[in-house]
């Protein structure tokens, strides 16, 4: 058999690999990489009066992101996705700890109860916040009636809120990684390390946080990229008045009619998640790379 | 006991209804090594991990050095564990994996270096000493273990099942090389395993245990030719073992009815009247043609099983029992279906009383 398919020429061996990548390959050219390059294209020309785009190369819209009221908003946005990424995992990682510990059947139920509102229409739950913080909402009521304060607290259209909703909306993102990776670290190795002498604390520190870092990053990569892209949260929660990255981008291309500003805009939000990605696969190994 | 290392009085696990260990008591003297011998589920494991603090006492105590530590956590108490699946740090080096417990309690660096080194030499691992636990084979992990729990200068080493993942061959070698460690550092060993070929090679002395309760505890030799339970009897070794009255007594020699028929056994101890088992290793089986005095057990040749180094005959008695005796070589004086009549001399087999249920 082997003997047979190696005297076979190489030409034909290639056509069934062919039918099966080339659809996919084909689908990635046309719907991800020639609209990536328009993007980066179109970034390098410039605006029209009317809002269109003139096919004349110029480096204006990446001067403009350098602009201090951009710029203030690309670190705010940073900042942001940076502070979600980070309470996600902090809230993420004891919560995952705990579901990897229990039982299997119910680990999965408590990752059920984890993804319903994650499968819930993202509209409808952050319509909800507003509902729920609105100034005649439940939560002002409450304080109201029962005297915590004077007049109902201005919740919404605030930073705060903002993000409360993007950790909400990516807690699942934080979770699901972490827990793949802290469920299958063994117990026998932490029972190893407290029998040469180390107590709970030491034994988090020195195995279970290393081992589980794999998790941890991917975390990192699955929360962070998407809220500094996100605009439907900011939108929403925030109003209009609260702008990051991605709500800029979004009124680029829409009101405003940027098109040049908001591709390059586009291409910075891609050149850091590509620097993310970059140090994920420096430190992690690839195998571990478990992408959910 | 007064060099006993490891005391254990009264020791009883629950997990919930279920009574894994049942009243155990248990002295260990100091550079012993003691096996803690049974099929799986008898609470060994258990018990060893009830030692080393992974699992809490429901009932009892347990002294090391004759210091109470059911309250201790793991990590206070003066003994190290070797466990089944060896459970190395997958993120550290075969050095740091051995110098881990001398980091945790902040041994100067020049020390560690020494110690660990000494180790690595010790198991012959030296120049393994960079790779990651991944990069190693089975056995090659096991002696980083041994050296990780080691390089501690525990009181007492406590190992579970560590040679169960390895293919015969080396389990043969590291059991010789483990009791040659453990005689050059004078370590109290515990060592659980359900492999009674293992506990024999290995051990000073044996502990068989059976549902939670600690049938006997012996040297090898005494568990291996006197055996003090039927169960005993039947677990160490290959045993014949017969369930019967006593129906005569001529001196020492009883003479037992039985199911298949009559034997004679050596029973001091033992009155007339009084239900026993007898229980007779293969090699001392013996056949005849002819009836022999004391004897009415009669059967059929069945089959001879090749087994290498011996040849062991299966007779079908007529009650229904099938009985073996092995010999050197194949047994040519009889054939296959031929009728035999069983017997051996009466100081060969084991009287063994009769399992009191009330006793425990």
């Amino acid at each position: 058999m082997s003997s047979a398919s190696q005297a076979m020429p190489k030409k034909k061996n290639l056509l069934p690999k062919m039918a099966m990548a080339g659809p996919v390959s084909l689908w990635m050219i046309l719907f991800v990489t020639i609209p990536l390059m328009y993007i980066i294209f179109i970034s390098f020309m410039s605006r029209g009066v009317f809002g269109d785009v003139l096919y004349k190369p110029t480096t204006e819209s990446y001067t403009t992101i350098l602009d201090p009221t951009y710029f203030k908003v690309i670190v705010k946005s940073l900042q942001a996705a940076g502070i979600t990424t980070l309470l996600c995992i902090l809230i993420g990682y004891p919560f995952a700890y705990i579901i990897a510990r229990k039982p299997k059947d119910v680990a999965a139920k408590m990752i059920t109860l984890l993804m319903i509102p994650f499968w819930t229409n993202s509209l409808m739950r952050l319509n909800a916040w507003l509902l729920l913080f609105q100034t005649s909402g439940p939560v002002n009521n409450f304080l109201v009636n029962f005297g915590f304060v004077d007049k109902p607290i201005g919740f919404i259209y605030t930073d705060e809120l903002v993000m409360i909703g993007l950790i909400t909306n990516m807690l699942p993102f934080a979770v699901l990684p972490l827990y793949s990776t802290i469920e299958k670290l063994e117990k026998s190795l932490l029972e190893a390390s407290a029998d040469l002498g180390a107590d709970a604390k030491t034994t988090f520190m020195k195995v279970t946080l290393p081992i589980t870092f794999p998790g941890i990053f991917s975390a990192i990569i699955l929360v962070f990229i998407p809220s500094l892209g996100i605009y439907t949260v900011t939108d929403m929660l925030g109003g209009g008045k609260v702008m990051y990255i991605g709500n800029i981008i979004k009124n680029q291309f829409g009101a405003i009619r940027n098109w040049p500003l908001g591709a390059a805009l586009s291409v910075l939000l891609i050149v850091i998640t590509m620097l993310l990605i970059f140090i994920y696969t420096r430190f992690a190994k690839i195998e571990d790379m478990e992408v959910v | 006991m007064n060099n006993s290392i490891i005391t254990l009085e009264g020791v009883v696990k629950r997990f919930g209804s279920n009574v894994v260990v049942k009243n155990l008591n248990l002295e260990v003297a100091q550079g012993e090594f003691l096996t803690l011998l049974g099929p799986s589920g008898c609470g060994k494991t258990t018990t060893l991990r009830m030692i080393a603090g992974f699992e809490e006492a429901s009932e009892g105590t347990i002294k090391v050095e004759g210091e109470r530590v059911e309250d201790k956590e793991p990590f206070q108490r003066n003994v190290n564990t070797v466990f089944q699946n060896y459970a190395l740090f997958p993120h550290m080096t075969v050095f740091n994996n051995i110098a881990y417990g001398l980091t945790i309690k902040k041994v100067p660096k020049a020390e560690i270096n020494e110690r660990v080194t000494e180790m690595l030499r010790m198991v012959q691992m030296e120049p393994y000493a960079k790779r990651k636990p991944d990069e190693l084979s089975g056995g090659q992990k096991q002696r980083v273990a041994i050296a990780r729990a080691l390089v501690n200068r525990p009181k007492v080493l406590l190992l579970d099942e560590p040679l169960g993942a390895l293919d015969l061959k080396l389990r043969k070698q590291m059991q010789i090389e483990l009791k040659r460690l453990q005689k050059k550092l004078g370590i109290t060993f515990i060592y659980v395993t359900h492999d009674q070929e293992e506990a024999l090679t290995m051990s000073d002395r044996i502990a068989v245990m059976h549902d939670g309760i600690l049938e006997q505890l012996d040297s090898p030799t005494e568990i291996y030719e006197h055996p003090k339970t039927r169960f005993v009897a039947g677990f160490i070794g290959e045993s014949n073992i017969f369930d019967g009255k006593v129906v005569a007594k001529e001196g020492d020699v009883l003479t037992v009815e039985t199911a298949e028929g009559n034997l004679q056994v050596i029973g001091p101890d033992f009155a007339v009247g009084e239900e026993m088992h007898v229980s007779i290793r293969p090699e001392y089986l013996e056949v005849s043609t002819s009836p022999v005095a004391g004897f009415t057990l009669e059967g059929k040749i069945k089959d001879f099983i090749y087994q290498g180094s011996v040849v062991k005959t299966a007779v079908d008695l007529n009650g229904g029992m099938e009985v073996k005796y092995s010999r050197f070589e194949q047994d040519n004086s009889v054939s296959e279906g031929e009728k035999v009549y069983v017997c051996w001399k009466p100081e060969k087999a084991v009287a063994i009383k009769k399992f009191d249920q009330g006793a425990v």
